[in-house]
């Protein structure tokens, strides 16, 4: 009998990751308890976990740090493979899309408020766009585009101010500055 | 240094964005159901809610009407000007496509109609 042993080296990187990625799940379950006036309209808190991430690891662990939120809060809140869960995953794919391209804008102007604003407008592109090609094909979602713009934009500057915030009152923002 | 010059730029632009979006979406009465008459008879209400096709047949041949989510349009007419072809999509209330030599029309209503009745 064969006995083999199967060894995955765990790097601090990948602990890292877990850890943050935990962090972004709590905060989508808090959020979940929320109640909101349309489905679909929600602050995005996990967000504010993915743009430090980026800014401080790379887009890559961001991109992690997203996914494995968007799949783990899938399996918590019951909705796997839901059409909420590839709603949240469309979205989690276009703000990344998004973020991987801004990302390279000058930071001298464009703040963390910038990215949260460009992602939250991002989530909510591809989410709509999957809605009106599969789920809702028709005019009751033109009609809606507006609220969820508008909520983008009221939600991804609130988060952009938290990260900005949050990076000035723990140093971070000139470990960042000197990386770029 | 919390606002940054672009920071203020890319708020400014998702401003338009979502005014633009509201004028888009909200403004004129987008209608919901198209008309279709043929020599002054309805023959077919189709509400715009999923691409449909129609062919509507009159004295000259057969005028192909389309349908899609929030709009219609007359796709073919065998008329020689073209002028209902050539209006394309038709979106809001009281709009209308007429198809004169073929005795085909179209006809967009909304919740609210502009007009009582509208003599050709």
């Amino acid at each position: 009998m064969t006995h083999s042993v199967i060894e995955l080296p765990v790097h601090a990187d990948d602990r890292r990751i877990a850890r943050l990625a935990a962090l972004a799940i709590g905060l989508t379950l808090a959020e979940a308890a929320l109640p909101s006036p349309v489905p679909g309209i929600k602050p995005g808190l996990a967000n504010i976990v993915v743009l430090l991430v980026l800014l401080q690891y790379g887009w890559r662990a961001a991109a992690w740090v997203s996914g494995l939120r968007v799949l783990a809060s899938g399996l918590l809140l019951g909705s796997l493979f839901a059409p909420g869960f590839w709603l949240s995953a469309a979205g989690a794919v276009t703000s990344l899309g998004v973020l991987a391209l801004a990302r390279h804008l000058p930071s001298h102007y464009f703040g963390p408020i910038s990215l949260s604003v460009l992602a939250a407008f991002g989530h909510i592109g591809g989410q709509l766009a999957l809605a009106g090609a599969w789920l809702l094909p028709g005019i009751a979602l033109i009609k809606l585009m507006p609220v969820f713009a508008a909520a983008a934009l009221v939600f991804g500057a609130v988060n952009g101010v938290i990260v900005a915030r949050f990076l000035v009152s723990s140093g971070l923002e000139k470990t960042i500055q000197q990386k770029t | 240094m919390l606002l940054r010059a672009g920071d203020a730029g890319v708020l400014f632009a998702g401003t338009g964005l979502v005014i633009t979006l509201a004028l888009y979406a909200w403004s004129g009465d987008r209608g919901d159901t198209a008309i279709i008459r043929s020599a002054g008879q309805i023959v077919e209400t189709a509400s715009l809610t999923h691409v449909q096709r129609f062919a509507i047949n009159g004295p000259l041949g057969t005028t192909q009407v389309e349908i899609e989510p929030g709009r219609a349009r007359v796709a073919r007419d065998p008329s020689p000007r073209q002028l209902c072809v050539k209006q394309g999509w038709l979106t809001q209330s009281g709009q209308a496509a007429l198809c004169l030599p073929n005795q085909v029309s179209v006809e967009i209503r909304g919740r609210t109609t502009a007009y009582d009745t509208l003599g050709y």
